[in-house]
Formats: structure tokens, sequence, C-alpha cells
């Protein structure tokens, strides 16, 4: 009876929640890996106007295409991303200002121009809307027709998987491998980018490297669970890593173990917290993700090790 | 010091005749914008020299350096380094930034920073090994630094960060060492320690130029300066180029003559 009860749940819990779980997970790691980058060279924000400016790509390749099929979603959302970033450079020179300013300007430009696309054209048909893109729908990537854990090992189950999965542990791969492979390269030159020139490091190269790579996790991310979760991957994971060390290295590892903490326990309080409290209805997961995602950071803000380093600075 | 002398006035033939010096630069001009910071600046620095490069501030001492190495583009100008372009011989020249131009909250130890010195003997996609670990911890030893490898960078004072810099610059092992600024904002004891690594470079050989402010030690540090206002006032060694007529020129109005007078010029 007890045994059949748990094998019940668990059959449950993988068709159900397993695949978002996995999902939010992958995506917030995917995000929170070039934030880390971002972060340190006080880029953050480039982060958060990619994932602006993904939602008018992703309209107007709808307009283009006519369908919300993946890959012309994803080029609409990268060639906007491109657009972008280029739009930025040219702000940033021609109107010299500072990067930040480029980029507010930029990306609630582009975003408002998705969002009037959206109003004005019919895109009532289909599932995009401005909810969809600040939330995306995590919990709606079920997996259907998975019986059990055994599903993980039947191809046939396996087959039916939501795109997005293998889509974002592509991404993820390639992320984690582009961190890897030029490590010293990031780390030098995001130290001492003067530096790194002289020693022969291509540093405008790799910043623009960086930026690709932001933009394809955050056009991936986007697709599974909104924007909301991608600029709070890119900024806290890594802010709340960086109060708990003083090595870059641990800094990334610790910024995985916050923003996978964020996925999972934001979906399970999302989905069952408020079940806790009597309420009968869910709580949108992307949000929730978000918002504990922004709780780690006010407590290793409050208790971290490295919090207040500043403070011991020494004159110069 | 006679050995100083002795390579100053072979410094000066090679002027005219190395085609292979440390550093050869015609015409070099950098600009931020519209204005240019460097102009038409015309340089040759020899072998086994140590050179101070002057002049007031933003008269382009600091670009000069960047531009001669890449660092910032060249709007014109032709640069060799021994010969070569720089992209060639890059592994030969270990360039030290100004300590405030990185920002020290990067999470990062004092051996991280040194360890970035030996980038070019690890190998692209390969990390930094054990040996390269005691080879850091040798340069740190050479600059009094050896105790606080363990130690944050945002811990240090600013002559420590100095250290550490001149440390990464050492594991470069190059032939040809140009530092920005190494002695703004140190303490004296740190600026001694420079001073004395700056010279053993020096005694084995290697050839330094430093972007130096105070007036009054280049005479003691240095054996050759270069005069930059915009455009090159003069080059040459301390013993005749170090003058109060081209300090004037340098400075103009912005050196009281009171000042030249304490300088101990040729």
């Amino acid at each position: 009876m007890i045994d059949n009860l748990i094998t019940a749940l668990g059959a449950e819990f993988v068709q159900l929640s397993l695949t978002p779980i996995v999902i939010g997970t992958l995506a917030a790691i995917a995000c929170a890996l070039p934030g880390n980058f971002l972060l340190l060279r006080r880029q953050a924000l480039i982060g958060d106007a990619i994932s602006h400016v993904v939602l008018p790509g992703i309209v107007a390749a709808f307009l283009v295409t006519g369908t919300i099929t993946a890959v012309p979603m994803m080029l609409g959302a990268g060639a906007a991303a491109i657009i972008a970033v280029v739009m930025i450079e040219i702000v940033k020179r021609l109107g010299r200002v500072e990067p930040g300013a480029a980029m507010g300007l930029v990306f609630t430009t582009l975003f408002a121009a998705g969002v009037l696309f959206l109003e004005i054209t019919d895109t009532s048909s289909v599932h995009i809307d401005v909810q969809h893109a600040l939330l995306g729908n995590l919990e709606s990537l079920i997996w259907f027709d998975a019986e059990g854990w055994g599903s993980l090992v039947d191809p046939a189950a396996l087959a039916t998987l939501p795109p997005q999965l293998p889509r974002l542990a592509v991404v993820l791969i390639g992320i984690g491998l582009f961190i890897f492979l030029f490590w010293k390269e990031l780390k030098i030159s995001t130290f001492d980018a003067a530096f790194a020139g002289a020693i022969g490091i291509r540093t405008r190269a790799l910043g623009f490297a960086l930026v690709v790579a932001t933009a394809v996790a955050a056009v991936a991310a986007f697709d599974a669970v909104g924007s909301i979760i991608v600029i709070a991957m890119f900024v806290c994971p890594p802010a709340s890593a960086r109060l708990m060390t003083n090595q870059l290295a641990r800094q990334v590892g610790w910024s995985v173990v916050f923003a996978t903490i964020s996925a999972i326990l934001g979906y399970v309080l999302a989905g069952y917290g408020p079940g806790w409290f009597g309420s009968p209805y869910a709580v949108s997961a992307a949000g929730m993700i978000a918002t504990v995602s922004g709780v780690i950071l006010i407590l290793t803000c409050l208790f971290g090790p490295q919090r207040k380093r500043t403070g011991q600075q020494a004159e110069a | 010091m006679s050995s100083a002398k002795l390579v100053a006035e072979s410094g000066k033939i090679l002027d005219v005749a190395s085609k292979d010096a440390p550093l050869t630069v015609r015409g070099l001009t950098v600009s931020y914008g519209n204005k240019p910071a460097v102009f038409s600046v015309d340089a040759s620095i020899p072998a086994g020299s140590m050179t101070a490069i002057i002049g007031p501030n933003g008269a382009g001492k600091s670009t000069f350096l960047k531009g001669a190495l890449g660092v910032v583009p060249r709007l014109s100008g032709e640069v060799r380094i021994f010969g070569k372009l720089f992209e060639d011989a890059r592994d030969r020249v270990a360039y030290v930034p100004q300590r405030a131009s990185v920002d020290w909250d990067f999470p990062a130890r004092v051996i991280d920073v040194v360890l970035m010195g030996l980038y070019g003997s690890v190998g692209l996609f390969r990390l930094w090994q054990a040996r390269h670990r005691e080879q850091a911890m040798e340069c740190l030893k050479r600059v009094g630094m050896s105790d606080f490898a363990e130690r944050q960078i945002g811990q240090l004072s600013g002559g420590q960060q100095q250290r550490v810099f001149l440390a990464r610059a050492l594991a470069q092992n190059a032939e040809f060492y140009l530092l920005d600024e190494p002695f703004a904002g140190v303490d004296a004891a740190t600026e001694r320690a420079i001073v004395s690594v700056l010279k053993e470079l020096k005694s084995e050989g290697r050839t330094v130029v430093c972007v130096h402010h105070d007036l009054s030690t280049v005479a003691e540090y240095f054996d050759r300066v270069l005069l930059i206002n915009v455009r090159r006032i003069a080059e040459g060694p301390v013993e005749t180029t170090f003058t109060a007529e081209n300090l004037q020129e340098t400075y103009g109005g912005r050196l009281a003559a009171t000042h030249i007078d304490e300088l101990h010029l040729a």
C-alpha cells in the first residue's frame, strides 16, 4: 500500500515536476556561469539588456514565418540580441555616454517596440504575450509520456522529453566548455584588460564571445523560463557567490550551487508552498525562483564571509 | 656612477645604429576623441638602459607606452620591438600597467595575480601547474612579498599591490620591462624595493622604461630620460638631457624655477 503510494507519487513527480525542475536548473546555471564574468566586468546590465530585446526578436520572427517553432524564434531572438549589442555600441560612441546609459536606452526602447509589435499585430492565435515573455511557461514543460523513474532509461519516453531540456543541456555544455577552455584568458582579461592585451590575449574577441555566450544563454532560457529568471540568474547567484569567497574558481562554483538551489527550491515553493498555507493555487515558478535567488543574495549580504571586504581595503 | 655613464654613452651610439633596440618608435600618434594625446613622438630605447619617461600630467606618458604596445589603437606611427613588430616579440616584453587601472576587489589572491605573468608558459586550454606556483613564489620572494601569497589582493596596501604587479612582470622573465608609474602612491620601503629590483634587472642586461613623476629621483634611479608633452621634447642620457632648459620646455610655466633649483640637474 505504502509502496504503491510512493510509486504513484514518483510517477506523478517524474511526469509533472521533474522536467520543469531540471529545465529551470539548467537555465539558471547557463545564465549564472557567464554572469560571474559580466558582474566582475561591471557589465551585469548587458544580460538584462539582451533578455529584454529577445521579445521584439521573437515577435518579428513570428510575423515573418507565421509559426512559433523553435528555430525561427531563436534566430529572431539571436538577431535582435546582435542588433541590440551593435546599437548599444553606436549610442555609446555617438552619444559619448557611459555603457550603462547606452544599454538602458537601447533595451527599454527595443522591449517597448516588442510590446507595441505584439499589440498592433495579430498574435492572438498563438501563445505569445507579455506575461509569457516575462515569466515563461516552466510549469507547462511536463513530460507526458513518463510513467515513473523507469522512463529515464526508456528511449521511447525519452524521445518525448520537452525539447527545451536537451536544447538547454547543449547550451549549458557549450557555455561550460567555453569558460573551462578559456579560463585563463577570461580571468586575466577580466582582471586587467591592458595587461591581457599586452601578453597577447585577444581581449576584444573574448569580450565579444562572452556577450555571445550571454545571448545564447538568454535566448535558450527565455523560451523556457521567461526573462525574469534570466535577469535574476545573470546577477543574483554570481553576486551571492562573490560574497562567499575571494577566489574566482570558487566563486563560479558557488554561483552554480546558488543557481541550483534557487531553481529547485523556487519551483517546489511555487508549486507546494501556497498549499502549506491552505491556498489551492500555485504561484509562478519563474517568479518564485527569481525570488529565492534574491533571498539568497540578501542572506549572503548579511552572513557571507566576504561581505565586509570593501571595508578592509587598504588605502593607496 | 660610472657604469650608468658607460651605458648612457653606449646608448647614444645605439640610438643611431641599432635596428634591434628594445624599442624604436617613429611618429607615434594616439588620439582619444579629437585631441591627440601623443603626437608624432619618436623614441629609441637602447638595450640595457634605464629610461624615465617624464612630463606633466596629461602629457601622454602612459598613452605613449600603451600606444607603443598596441594596448590602445595608434592613429599613426611605426613601432619596433627588438626590430620586430610587437606581435612577434611579445614574449620578450613585460608591461606593468598603472596600479589604479584595475579593480583590486577582484576575487583573487596575490599568488593568482603573479601566476598571470606565467600565461605564456602554460599553453592553450591548459591550467597553471605546481611548477608555475613555484616560479610565482620565487618572484614574490624577489619583491619581498612571499608571506602574502595567499592574501586577498583587496587587503593589500598600495605599495604591496605595486610589488605584486612587479612580481607578475618578473614572472614573465622578459628582456624589456615597461612600467607605468611604478612609484605612484607607494611607501618608501616599497620604492626602495622596486628600485633595487629594477637595478637588478638592469645589471642582468635587461632594459627598463618607467613612466616617472618624481623629478627629484630621476638622476638617482635612471640613466636616460624621455621628456614628453604630447610631443617629444628631448631624449637622451640624464647627464646631457635632464637639463633645466628641457624641463622648462616640457613643463612650461607649471614647474616653478625654485623647484628646478632643487633638482640635481646636469
